[in-house]
């Protein structure tokens, strides 16, 4: 019978198409996402058996993210920061990046002012969590939703 | 060899809390990306900065691949004293890039 390709068989054969040029991979390319599960895995990992509460550290992104691959992020925790009591230090984790780990920052009471900057990739519209180690051994997050457009990660090989 | 820019006030009043701005270019390429071939691109980031003051370690940062490339880092510290802030910057297949800035503290 001579009928037209349906839509299915037609990928099906490019894709072989694809693969036998070698460029199939790219269609399975995309890495494995950290799943929440491994977030909590990474958090735990660095907190150990810790409660954490929420409060105390305030994580600053912008909501609404066009370009994920240079994303700020600003992070501010209410301390004196004396050496009696002051943060020891600020981790960030994401759930949906391919690693839940971003960033650790070590403080100390000669920071003066427990507030630090950087930028971040974001692979995915997601929550991103801060947590602080204070010195009196107590563990403070915040976290913040982001919507993002153009996602890190995923553009074209080089 | 990479190229650093450092961002700290020449000079401050004793006490004061002053903001370091830090840049770096480097890719830091995650190790996630492939080539149009398929092949991986093999991970290749900073993965620490420690910044020291007249020798006292003041700031450590650890990076995993979801920093962005060319990282920035800004924090503080309390001016104590005279002198020079060192910054020095590990990563992946030895990479390694020292700066230092001076200070001057009245």
């Amino acid at each position: 019978m001579d009928r037209h390709p349906s839509r299915r068989e037609f990928l099906r054969a490019a894709g072989s198409v694809a693969a036998g040029l070698g460029l199939g991979s790219i269609v399975t390319s995309t890495p494995a996402r950290a799943t929440p599960a491994e977030m909590q895995e990474a958090i735990r990992k660095v907190v150990g058996s810790a409660p954490i509460t929420p409060g105390k550290i305030k994580l600053d992104l912008p909501p609404l993210i066009e370009n994920g691959n240079a994303v700020p992020l600003t992070i501010a925790v209410e301390s004196p920061m004396t050496s009696a009591e002051h943060v020891r230090a600020v981790h960030v984790f994401t759930q949906k990046n391919p690693q839940p780990n971003v960033a650790s920052f070590h403080l100390g009471p000669r920071a003066g002012r427990a507030r630090v900057a950087t930028r971040m990739r974001l692979a995915d519209s997601q929550t991103v969590i801060a947590i602080c180690e204070l010195s009196d051994g107590t563990f403070w997050s915040d976290s913040a939703d982001v919507v993002v457009t153009l996602a890190a990660c995923l553009e074209d090989g080089i | 060899m990479a190229s650093a820019l450092i961002n700290v006030p020449p000079r401050a009043r004793r006490g004061e809390v002053i903001e370091i701005k830090t840049l770096i270019s480097h890719t830091m390429e995650t190790g996630f990306r492939r080539t149009q071939l398929g092949a991986l691109i093999p991970r290749d980031i900073i993965r620490q900065l420690v910044c020291t003051y007249n020798g006292t370690e003041i700031f450590r940062a650890e990076l995993h691949p979801a920093i962005a490339a060319n990282p920035f880092i800004a924090f503080s510290t309390l001016a104590t004293e005279s002198g020079t802030l060192a910054f020095h910057w590990t990563g992946d297949n030895g990479f390694s890039a020292t700066e230092s800035v001076t200070i001057v503290v009245e």
